[in-house]
């Protein structure tokens, strides 16, 4: 048995039939074959899977699929810059440059984090955005670089919206 | 035109955009037409006979595919997973090597030893069956601990493994140490504990395996650090599938450490199933699968004394470890705890005679193999852990036997007293770098403005060395390995300049794209995005040995940078035919080959160009084409090295230990982007901060279950429990490498556990505590607390 759900999906509408059973996580995944956020534990801790769900974080892997009728949910695959533009968002950007990432594989949920984080408290100071980090775990880069990267993305956030 | 990048420039990374935009390529991203989906069935006891199983249920479940066992290995004449390493004891007798069958056959002998496979449509369907199974087990008492294990009354893993000692290995000169103990003016004497780890790289495993009928051909993706080590092993020992039949394919690779460069039983189980049901078969782990089936890490006991003279110099280390092994041999397993270990007790220092032994012995938990650093964290603990209970038995600064006791930059190189030689290394400049960099000086205001919080706060040193760029294959050889372990690159020059590099190591987080971009774009003077890095593919890499040991850079970049230099003596040749020169007349540099002494020049371009319209080429001594291949054995380990220094603060309410501070300064040699070694030496610093302060493989004794068997019980180092750290590098050049690199990647790991320990025990070392074992948890903190002898109150 199937239900159908209907939700916007980076901006488009979508409707699809899924197994009540079925987690958003797989649901991305699986069916719409959007694979960059990615799961990487079983217990809800490690936040591979952080998806924006009518604007707040959460984990993807927690939610089953039909509670996301009606809804509006962003992943990474949605994340980008200015409207219209080939560029990247300034969170990605700040990752980029500051050498936020290493193999890559948590990335996508620590930009789902960190650009609400950054949408949440305009003045990030470091311990904000340590303790905001403390659901998405990373095994490569002892988070230093992860941290310097979120400061400077929310400042360029705020930046670009003349904050 | 784009940018030439150099050695010594950061640029960012080619790797990132793919990355953070979502279209990275994982195994588990990947679908193939008519996939089906497989789950391991695996022991939930640690040590049981395996009397039979009924699969009559979960083959009559919906969606059922196949349930394979190990009977149906053992039918198909299967081989045994294959150890990569060979020890022997002192007198030469070989380990004790029983098979490791890829899936149980007569016995389980750990939790989370694989019984079945169960293949069916769809994930839910396989677990669904899987549930079915019907496994009857004849349950065995386990024993965990090495030295459980190692009474004569302990639960017997293999029948003709007594006392389950693989081997009982030994180094260094016995007698000699003896004597220098004889004469010693002070012992110092540490028993502790490394404790077991679980790597816990941010992608579980997966596998894909598929068989073309047509072609009798194999594919197998896997989430592996060296993949064409997987088709060597898998496919000539365990499969019998001729090795042009069989590709692997290790894509995006969500972070090794070590964890993923071994050949799997999974990976072995999934390709022949594929052929068995003619269909692809797709396994992804969960996480809490990954904790009883990844490889461990670290597990020894160990009792050191280190002999002094009466100034404090060391005459004499004594080390005897039990390693545990767990249930079977993995595919570094016994090499890691004996020849990774043993000859860097040596560690920075000048200590003339050292005996070290290792019972390697078998328990009824997950095998052990490498983790970042493999080995070498073990030894440095151990060394610098003993050579601050000395300084504080003798009432010598920890800094200043240091000192006394350290190789001179002016003594290398240096040859110790276990077997390696040192090329090159300044542990003095690092040590003094850091002592700076840290503020030492300072210490006691920062120490005093603690107490008066009610705050205990401490410093650790830990000066340390590591042997990287696995390895001389002569050398290894010589110490039991089986394979060479060389690397390969190849450089391929497209008609337009652009280049493609197929080189034989991998990269999951280390930057390699970007790194071996920057060496050929220095070197042949093309633009960094006109080169591409591609590895992880045996039917696109020739050869090559993968990412492990801090070796890519090392022995792979000495491979490129052998390849580019064949490809600049062809430009040459092709060069002096169309300026109508001798060979010997040209020179090449920044990207153009020239006329000495002329401005007729030939860029790389035009060449590139000609090499592919070889109108008019004296073809009899000059061949068309411009792609050239080198592979590289190194004649030595490199010898990075290093100093660190931790600052922690203990609250003696909760006994929470704080890392406060963190610095290091590194010997990494050459830096070829100082932006990446940087993300390298982070990284592997809180590895280290991770076993330490926080992490914890527990297994309960008797029934072998795994305590800490997901993320919710095993404590991951988070980003609010971290310091910003401080990290430089003072090179010394390596003297046998092209580019005088020596590796970055395992050296955090190596420096930090000791430096932190040592803080912690000097942050507590006025209430008597004179030893903590790792991880220094609150718990463990506090119950010390409540023994010491107090008063708590701060000095």
């Amino acid at each position: 048995m199937t239900v159908q759900i209907s939700f916007t999906l980076n901006g488009r509408p979508t409707s699809v039939d899924v197994e009540p059973a079925t987690l958003v996580a797989e649901l991305l995944r699986e069916q719409l074959h959007l694979t960059g956020t990615h799961i990487g534990c079983d217990t809800s801790q490690c936040g591979a899977c952080v998806v924006h769900l009518n604007g707040l974080p959460v984990k993807s892997c927690t939610l089953l699929a039909p509670a996301l009728d009606g809804a509006t949910l962003l992943t990474i695959e949605g994340l980008t810059g200015a409207p219209g533009s080939n560029q990247m968002h300034p969170m990605q950007e700040a990752f980029r440059e500051h050498h936020g990432l290493q193999c890559g594989f948590c990335t996508p949920g620590m930009l789902m984090t960190a650009v609400a984080l950054a949408t949440e408290k305009p003045d990030l100071t470091e311990a904000d955005v340590r303790h905001g980090l403390e659901g998405n775990i990373c095994r490569c880069t002892g988070y230093q670089n992860i941290v310097i990267s979120v400061m400077a993305g929310a400042a360029a956030m705020h930046a670009a919206k003349g904050e | 035109m784009g940018n030439v990048i150099g050695i010594g420039a950061a640029p960012k990374r080619k790797e990132d955009q793919r990355f953070l935009t979502g279209r990275g390529n994982y195994v588990s991203d990947i679908k193939r037409s008519g996939m089906a989906a497989g789950v391991f069935v695996r022991s939930p006891h640690g040590h049981a006979v395996l009397r039979g199983i009924d699969k009559s249920a979960a083959l009559a479940s919906p969606g059922v595919i196949a349930v394979l066992t190990g009977d149906d290995v053992a039918d198909d004449g299967l081989g045994s997973l294959p150890c990569g390493w060979g020890i022997t004891d002192a007198k030469g007798v070989p380990m004790k090597e029983p098979p490791f069958p890829m899936l149980a056959q007569d016995k389980v002998r750990f939790v989370g030893d694989m019984v079945a496979f169960v293949i069916a449509e769809t994930p839910e369907q396989a677990n669904a069956a899987a549930d079915l199974l019907k496994v009857d087990y004849e349950v065995l008492p386990s024993v965990v601990g090495v030295l459980e294990a190692i009474r004569p009354d302990a639960p017997q893993l293999f029948d003709d493994v007594p006392k389950n000692i693989c081997c009982d290995w030994e180094l260094g000169d016995k007698a000699a140490v003896e004597s220098a103990f004889k004469k010693a003016a002070h012992v110092a004497r540490l028993s502790l504990v490394n404790n077991r780890l679980i790597g816990n790289p941010m992608e579980p495993r997966a596998a894909i395996a598929e068989y073309e009928p047509g072609t009798d051909r194999y594919t197998l993706w896997t989430t592996s650090q060296f993949p064409h080590v997987v088709r060597f092993l898998m496919g000539a020992l365990v499969l019998n599938i001729p090795q042009h039949k069989l590709r692997v394919v290790a894509p995006d690779v969500g972070g090794g450490f070590g964890v993923k460069q071994f050949h799997y039983g999974e990976e072995a189980v999934i390709t022949w199933a594929a052929k068995r049901v003619r269909r692809p078969v797709k396994w992804v782990a969960s996480r809490s699968e990954g904790y009883v089936s990844d490889r461990h890490g670290r597990d020894h006991v160990t009792e050191a004394e280190l002999a002094l003279d009466e100034t404090g110099k060391f005459l004499a280390f004594r080390v005897k470890t039990l390693a545990n092994m767990g249930g079977y041999l993995s595919t570094f397993g016994p090499n890691i705890p004996t020849n990774l270990y043993g000859p860097l007790l040596s560690g920075v220092y000048t200590t003339p005679a050292i005996y070290c032994n290792v019972k390697v012995v078998f328990t009824n938990t997950v095998p052990v193999d490498a983790y970042r650093g493999a080995g070498r964290p073990e030894a440095t603990f151990v060394l610098e852990r003993i050579v601050d209970v000395a300084a504080s038995e003798m009432g010598i600064d920890r800094v200043e036997i240091r000192r006394r006791n350290m190789i001179p930059k002016e003594a290398y190189p240096y040859q110790t007293p276990v077997l390696v030689q040192y090329d090159s290394g300044d542990p003095m400049g690092c040590l003094d770098g850091a002592l700076v960099a840290a503020d030492v000086k300072n210490f006691g205001v920062r120490k005093a403005a603690s107490a008066s919080n009610g705050k205990f706060r401490g410093l650790g040193y830990s000066t340390y060395v590591e042997a990287c760029g696995l390895a001389p294959s002569r050398f290894a050889g010589r110490l039991g390995a089986r394979g060479g372990l060389y690397e390969s690159a190849t450089v391929r020059v497209h008609p337009t300049g652009q280049v493609t590099v197929m080189i034989g190591t991998h990269n999951h987080g280390q930057g390699h794209e970007t790194t071996f971009a920057q060496i050929v774009s220095d070197k042949l003077g093309v633009a960094f995005e006109n080169v591409d890095i591609v590895f992880g593919d045996t039917d696109r890499v020739q050869f090559g040995m993968g990412t492990y040991g801090s070796r890519s850079l090392v022995v792979g970049g000495a491979a490129l940078s052998k390849a580019t230099d064949k490809v600049i003596v062809k430009g040459k040749k092709i060069a002096a035919h169309l300026l109508e020169v001798s060979e010997a007349d040209i020179q090449f540099e920044a990207g153009k080959f020239s006329v000495a002494g002329t401005d007729r020049i030939k860029t790389f371009e035009e060449i590139a160009g000609a090499a592919y319209v070889p109108h008019n080429y004296p073809l009899e001594v000059l061949e068309p084409g411009l792609e050239e291949q080198a592979y590289y054995d190194p004649v030595n380990f490199t010898y990075p090295g290093g100093c660190h220094i931790a600052e922690v603060e203990v609250d003696p309410e909760t006994g929470t230990v704080t890392l406060v501070n963190y610095t290091a300064v590194d010997d990494v040699g050459t830096v070829i982007n100082p932006m990446i070694v940087e993300g390298q030496l982070h990284g592997g610093i809180v590895q280290g901060v991770g076993q330490a302060l926080f992490e914890n493989a527990v297994y309960d004794e008797g029934s072998g279950q795994l305590l800490s068997g997901s993320l919710m019980d095993y404590c991951m180092p988070r980003a609010d429990h971290l310091p910003m750290m401080k990290v430089a590098t003072h090179s010394t050049l390596c003297t046998h490498t092209p580019m005088g690199v020596k590796g970055c990647g395992e050296v955090g790991t190596i420096g930090s556990p000791a430096a932190v320990i040592n803080a912690v025990v000097d942050a507590l070392s006025h209430l008597g505590v004179t030893h903590v074992d790792m991880p220094a948890t609150p718990n463990r903190i506090w119950r010390l607390l409540q023994n010491a002898s107090l008063p708590v109150a701060a000095e």
